[in-house]
């Protein structure tokens, strides 16, 4: 009988165990009181973060290794109740204006969490498939999630479809690197690779060509990206920015373990390949973005080409890049839902505020918001004194140091490309004469939301140093 | 309890933020229940760990947080609560709350209420991070701090040129003092690594006597600036522009006598430098007695409160430098009361009088406003030094010290500062409320005594001035302020001084005593036959020794002496420089300014034609390439799989072969 250890997984349990309580106590709660299932949800989230925040320093492995619950795992997992908890709080009012109030939403916003919080811990191939697809079938559901319009109908079967045929990829993959070993642990397969020195066989490069693609899907990476406009345009906003902070992280969560655990070995004979998508993902997320009017389809380039920098983290593949990847992530994580709440606030019964030009004169009418916004702009370019620009350091820092000079200097050149979309924004709001004085779409959950990001973004820009304590310690077992 | 001594400063500090942020749109008139409301909060406080220190008398270290922490240098926001403090704390939180109180009334209808409560209580805050703060750097930002509020609070009335131009002298001078003031931190760091008090203090062997005596001139010079002793005095009677309750606040009884509690914190360090004692004695015992001859003549009632205040404090330092800390400390102490009552009697009565300061055009005033008068009677008989009020104690105290080191001269040099500060004391006093009234007619109507918050305050002052120096200093020289200031002078070498105190005679000691009494009465029956019995004799006195009376009244002309030595050097230096660059500078300025146009016309063409090409190309290539990736994105989930299908086909080609 393998020792089971229940704690390893203590926070996803009481997670799941709730959000099967909510969908069940669900029919009982009157439509017009629907948004106390968000406030029931937030608070499951923090009784699974409480738990979680005991585990700290602990490093278990359970179940037969097909769990691993380190300090890696537990920053991640902490991200994402952190993550989920803000969409459910942008999403309170946002989805009674768009009359998607249904109880459900919330449900499958905590099932994906949890699916992303197995994604960190998974050590086993099969189980970060599963967690994997966790996550997936409840993004899918929550794409589409807006029935009665057409264009989220439309993204969440696009979604699904490519994400279905994706699922496939990650498989087959899977498939070959047990051919290839006859494990799917991480740490047997990396044992068997250098073992029997397959580290450079044309079969384990088609195992991670696969594997490269089915996660390049999730974290759309050029040319597997092309998904992620439509679905993040057409999905409701609230999902979007979900589903660009916590599913992209959680993906990259789990690929980063995979290439630094199972296939660290087999350095060489993937760096390149991650180099050459870096390049591309970065370069054409960055151009494609300039000549958007879209401000979701705006965001959807611009997280492509931030997955692009994320990669920079591992190719280099030392702590300190690994360190760099983790501080990112949450500094992306935090942006990026500050940016897609502007969309949220714009959403008024008459405009769906996803055009630029919904953006009109917003510093006259809303001076505070437009101000958040400039934080968040200049987090998303990463100019001091922001997170963006501490995750940046310390990527091209991390880049410089692994000798990696043009990637290093790829990334800066197109930082700057950056700023003029975003200041595109910015400039519209400051300079354009207001258009629309209906009211915004405030809420009292959304402006506690809209402080923490903003406050967040600014405060890790000012004292980043205990981000950067909890980061290099939840990689110090690695490498 | 001491372990709650940070919320002393943190009280005013809320208040002045609630003052500053709210105080022009919601608070106006009101802003003072949010003042004196931190102000009490303060002193309450003050009162728990002074009653604590009291029983218990050590030094506690409070560490609160890591304030920098670098390489080789880290600094500790922390607090050092011993005997000193508690006794500076209850100083500036008594006194400063009764003047807070005082200014409801003064103050009162001033558009800037609600600025200055917001400025009071910033000074208040500063100045107990000055007195409380663990380490040199923090007392430096309590010291820049109080500067800056002296500045703001002298300058109040901004509209008047004579208060705007004096907030600014006072600035520049005091700057000179900080100069020397952050010269000796640097020094000290420099020496010890570290500026906590408790290390530096504990770990003396690290320096010898000349090191010491670098640092601790250093530290003086800082000293003369914000206590204005010779040659820095000049900002303090200036500074008398600003409002009557700053005067008595800041420039009276807390932040001018910083500079001696400054010494007294490192005293040790002074003990180890006989040579800086010399200096402190002599520039202090210089001071005294020159501040108060220029007050022997002077006819502004806070001028000569403000010469005065330079001759005391001048005292304090000759106190130190004699080595008898405590009693330095003691009269700075009783002087806080009874110059701050004087200041705050002189408000009120320039209050009654419709804003009249000229002591001239007063005169009879004892009946109309006797609250007032009785009051500042007491004052004057408090700081003339007649038994058994609070200023003979200090002061005589002082002079035995003196005396006793072996130092003569400087033993009747203040004797006969002593002598001088009774009589033009009671010169004011008789000129102000007693003779025949030389009030102006229009003004005369309008003569009315000060509302309760105005004479409260000063009868509580009244109070503490009569009795507070028996209080703590009796019997002289082992009275309980001694041994409750004992654990913090003295561990180095300061014994030499201090114990000779004790080889006096008693009979010497008494006599020394009568001495002091002696001179006090003189000087009260000096000014009794001068101004009451024979009010003709000064003027025939002035006559006779006209260039005397001339340099006193014009303040042996210091003013003009540094304006023609120093100021107009450097603002002819500067109009040199001005000139040199109109002509010069901004000749090869512009020389080359057309030179650079002729070339940018040149570099102009070839940016046109060649630069702006290159770029626009690029940007046009940018958009053509972006606007084509663009039509990559049709929106056919078809499309997307093949391009999927197609990279990982080239990819895998690329990578395998």
């Amino acid at each position: 009988m393998p020792s089971v250890t229940l704690t390893a997984i203590l926070p996803e349990i009481i997670l799941t165990a709730l959000a099967c309580i909510f969908l069940v106590a669900e029919p009982f709660v009157p439509k017009e009181k629907k948004e106390w299932m968000g406030y029931f949800s937030i608070g499951a989230l923090i009784c699974s973060g409480l738990s979680l925040f005991t585990l700290w320093g602990r490093n278990i492995t359970t179940f037969s290794g097909m769990i691993t619950l380190d300090n890696y795992a537990i920053f991640f997992k902490g991200l994402f109740l952190v993550v989920s908890m803000l969409a459910i709080l942008i999403s309170v009012r946002y989805i009674k204006i768009e009359e998607i109030n249904f109880g459900e939403y919330y449900g499958l916003i905590l099932f994906a969490t949890v699916g992303m919080m197995f994604m960190s811990s998974a050590a086993d191939l099969l189980t970060i498939y599963i967690s994997l697809e966790l996550m997936s079938f409840s993004f899918y559901i929550l794409t589409a999630f807006m029935k009665r319009d057409m264009r989220s109908r439309e993204a969440g079967i696009k979604y699904f479809l490519t994400g279905a045929f994706t699922s496939g990829l990650i498989l087959y993959g899977i498939a070959f690197l047990y051919g290839l070993t006859g494990a799917t642990d991480l740490g047997s397969i990396s044992a068997y690779l250098s073992q029997h020195n397959l580290n450079s066989s044309p079969m384990l490069f088609v195992a991670i060509v696969l594997l490269v693609a089915g996660f390049g899907f999730k974290i759309a990476v050029v040319p597997f990206h092309m998904w992620a406009p439509d679905v993040y345009e057409g999905a409701p906003t609230t999902v979007t920015a979900f589903l660009s902070a916590g599913s992209k992280i959680a993906a990259f969560s789990a690929m980063l373990r995979i290439f630094m655990v199972g296939l660290g070995s087999s350095y060489d004979s993937w760096w390149q390949l991650l180099w050459l998508l870096s390049v591309l993902t970065m370069t054409l997320g960055n151009i494609t973005a300039l000549v958007q009017t879209n401000f979701k389809r705006l965001m959807a380039y611009s997280s492509i080409a931030h997955a692009g920098y994320i990669l920079l983290g591992f190719i280099v593949a030392s702590r300190i890049g690994m360190a760099a990847v983790l501080i990112y992530s949450v500094a992306y994580a935090v942006m990026t839902l500050g940016a897609f709440t502007m969309v949220i606030l714009l959403c008024r019964q008459n405009s769906r505020g996803d055009q630029i030009s919904d953006f009109k004169g917003l510093a006259r009418t809303h001076p505070a918001v437009a101000g958040s916004f400039v934080i968040f702009a200049l987090s998303l370019v990463g100019i001091p004194p922001t997170a963006g620009f501490i995750g940046k350091l310390f990527l091209f820092n991390a880049a410089i140091q692994g000798s990696f000079y043009w990637l290093a200097i790829i990334g800066i050149l197109n930082s700057t490309v950056s700023l003029y979309y975003y200041f595109k924004v910015v400039m519209v709001m400051y300079v354009q004469e207001p258009q629309d004085v209906a009211p915004l779409s405030f809420s009292p959950t959304l402006t506690v939301a809209l402080c923490v990001m903003s406050f967040m973004t600014l405060f890790l820009g000012l004292y980043p140093e205990p981000l950067i304590r909890a980061a290099v310690q939840s990689v110090q077992f690695f490498l | 309890m001491v372990e709650y001594a940070w919320l002393v400063p943190v009280f005013p500090a809320i208040g002045a933020l609630i003052n500053g942020l709210f105080g022009k749109k919601y608070l106006r008139d009101q802003s003072h229940i949010i003042a004196v409301t931190a102000v009490m909060a303060s002193l309450f406080i003050s009162i728990i760990v002074f009653a604590d220190i009291a029983l218990n008398p050590i030094a506690h270290e409070i560490k609160l947080f890591e304030w920098i922490v670098s390489d080789n240098f880290s600094a500790y926001v922390g607090l050092l609560i011993d005997p000193l403090t508690a006794i500076m704390i209850m100083v500036v939180t008594g006194v400063g709350l009764l003047i807070h109180i005082y200014s409801i009334g003064y103050m009162h209808g001033d558009e800037g209420y609600y600025r200055f409560f917001t400025y009071l209580n910033l000074f208040m805050f500063f100045m107990l991070i000055l007195v409380m703060g663990g380490n040199y750097l923090l007392m430096f930002v309590g010291w820049e701090g109080v500067g800056l509020c002296s500045y703001l609070l002298i300058g109040f009335w901004y509209q008047k040129k004579s208060a705007s131009d004096a907030g600014r002298k006072a600035f520049i001078v005091n700057r000179i003092g900080d100069a020397g003031f952050i010269l000796g931190i640097f020094l000290i760091f420099g020496s010890f690594g570290t500026l906590d008090y408790s290390f530096v203090f504990a770990n003396t062997h690290l320096i010898n006597t000349k090191i010491a005596t670098i640092i601790t001139l250093c530290l003086f010079i800082g000293a003369m600036g914000k206590s204005a002793q010779i040659p820095l005095y000049v900002w303090l009677p200036d500074a008398m522009e600003g409002p009557t309750p700053v005067s008595a606040l800041i420039h009276a009884a807390t932040m001018v006598t910083a500079g001696v509690y400054m010494v007294v914190r490192s005293n040790i360090l002074f003990s180890m430098a006989p040579f800086s004692l010399e200096v402190v004695a002599v520039v202090g015992a210089i001071t005294a007695i020159f501040a108060a001859s220029i007050g022997l003549v002077q006819t502004d009632i806070k001028k000569v409160l403000a010469y005065s205040t330079v001759s005391q404090l001048g005292y304090m330092f000759l106190a130190c430098g004699v080595g008898a800390y405590v009693s330095g400390v003691f009269h700075l102490f009783t002087h806080a009361f009874f110059k701050g009552l004087l200041f705050l009697g002189a408000g009120s009565v320039i209050h009654a009088l419709s804003g009249e300061q000229d002591i001239r055009k007063m005169g009879a005033l004892a009946r109309k406003i006797p609250a007032t008068y009785k009051t500042f009677l007491i004052g004057t008989i408090a700081i003339a030094g007649i038994p058994p009020l609070a200023g003979f104690w200090s002061k005589d105290e002082i002079l035995t010290s003196a005396f006793a080191g072996g130092h003569y001269l400087i033993w009747a040099i203040g004797l006969a500062t002593a002598l001088m500060t009774s009589f033009y004391m009671f010169r004011l006093l008789f000129l102000t409320f007693y003779g025949s009234s030389r009030v102006d007619h229009e003004v005369e109507h309008h003569i009315h005594e000060s509302p309760h918050n105005m004479t409260v305050p000063l009868m509580i002052l009244a109070g503490f001035s009569l009795l507070i120096g028996m209080v703590v200093g009796f019997p002289p020289e082992s009275g309980w302020i001694h041994r409750f200031l004992s654990s913090v002078v003295g561990s180095a070498g300061g014994e030499v001084h201090e114990g000779a105190g004790h080889h006096l005679s008693l009979g010497l000691e008494l006599g020394l005593m009568a001495l002091s009494i002696g001179v006090a009465l003189s000087g009260l029956a000096l000014a009794y036959s001068f101004y009451i019995k024979n009010p003709e004799l000064p003027k025939r006195l002035a006559a006779r020794v006209q260039g005397l009376h001339q340099a006193l009244y014009n303040k042996y002309w210091v003013d003009e002496i540094y304006s023609v030595v120093i100021v107009q050097p450097i603002l002819m230096i500067s109009q040199f420089l001005w000139t040199f660059d109109q002509w010069v500078v901004d000749g090869l300025v512009n020389a080359s300014g057309w030179i650079t146009i002729l070339e940018s016309k040149i570099s102009e063409m070839f940016d046109i034609y060649v630069v702006d090409g290159t770029v626009n190309g690029v940007s046009d290539t940018l958009d053509f390439g972006a606007r084509g990736l663009r039509r990559l994105q049709t929106g056919a989930i078809q499309n997307y799989m093949l391009a999927m299908g197609l990279g990982i086909a080239i990819l895998t080609v690329i990578f395998i072969f």
